[in-house]
């Protein structure tokens, strides 16, 4: 079972919901941010997109607080696979479950369009279903996406080969021109250096269906459910 | 007691709201403005016996949830009874 967390001010969670049901066949359950304790036969987490909170304060500040981020960051903790897409890669990063930041837009707008992303690593639970260096295009939907990492948390992450997704042309060449939001060194998508936890701005469940513009959604969503069927019953 | 407390974007992070306010005060003719940063100043109000106890329990509150320490400063500016 797939558990989809809820916070006020979400708004992906049902299309995630539909993308994992619907598309990829495995049961799921929403799961209210008040909960004390994810359901005990979850195998994966996903932080859905959305405003929680409002954003007040910064983005994912306050969700980062909610009753059942302490079971999530357990979950994860005890090795649980974790995917946070857009509103959720910012409650990851603010949780400190991933290392870094996401900053206003560079061009301050509001950024609603399908973007090409590199598969830089293709050994992880949320990318497995990809070749390396694969091109994926899916949509990004944020005002604040702008990845940052300080210059020596940078370097780790590259060495430590952290970056999973970077905005690229159709080609896949990673160039200035590609880069939507002004993310630091392109990254649209980071994993925690255990390999279990994700964050990335694009929105993989906004991309399932050919009728709305593409399935390489299917991709990320599947390699999770691929990942979670190799380990045990989904 | 009151206190203030002055949250800012570190000088290595971008801040692409204060660029565009700067470009609006030169499309003004301020062109003698060149650089503005936007920041963040919280006004609180707390229980603390003094002084040195408000700063503790303000220092803590920042590193916990006023300020993202990967990509913010923050300072106390002022404590007052």
């Amino acid at each position: 079972m797939f558990a989809v967390v809820q916070f006020p001010g979400s708004n992906d969670d049902r299309d995630m919901r539909f993308a994992l049901e619907r598309v990829l066949g495995v049961p799921s359950r929403l799961v209210w941010h008040k909960d004390a304790a994810l359901p005990s036969d979850a195998k994966a987490v996903l932080l859905p997109g959305g405003f929680s909170y409002g954003d007040y304060l910064r983005c994912g500040a306050m969700a980062r607080f909610s009753p059942i981020m302490a079971d999530v960051r357990r979950f994860a903790d005890a090795g649980g696979r974790v995917l946070g897409t857009c509103n959720g890669f910012q409650v990851l990063c603010e949780a400190g479950l991933l290392p870094g930041a996401l900053l206003r837009n560079r061009g301050l707008h509001f950024i609603c369009d399908d973007v090409h992303l590199r598969v830089e690593r293709a050994d992880t639970p949320f990318t497995q279903r990809a070749e390396p260096g694969a091109v994926l295009r899916i949509p990004i939907k944020h005002g604040e996406g702008a990845y940052f990492a300080p210059p020596p948390l940078l370097a780790a992450l590259e060495q430590n080969r952290q970056v999973v997704l970077r905005y690229c042309g159709p080609d896949g060449a990673v160039d200035e021109a590609s880069n939507p939001n002004g993310s630091a060194a392109n990254i649209a998508g980071i994993v925690n250096e255990r390999g279990n936890v994700i964050g990335l701005m694009p929105h993989p469940e906004h991309a399932v269906e050919p009728l709305i513009g593409g399935v390489d959604g299917r991709v990320i969503l599947g390699s999770l459910v691929d990942a979670v069927r190799g380990s045990a019953s989904a | 007691m009151k206190a203030t407390v002055h949250v800012k974007l570190k000088r290595d992070v971008l801040d692409p709201q204060g660029k565009a306010i700067q470009r609006a005060c030169a499309a003004l003719g301020y062109d003698a403005v060149r650089d503005i940063r936007q920041d963040k100043l919280f006004e609180v109000e707390l229980d603390a016996h003094d002084e040195t106890a408000a700063r503790a329990l303000l220092d803590e509150l920042c590193q916990k949830l006023l300020a993202n320490p990967v990509i913010e400063d923050y300072r106390v500016v002022a404590v007052e009874a």
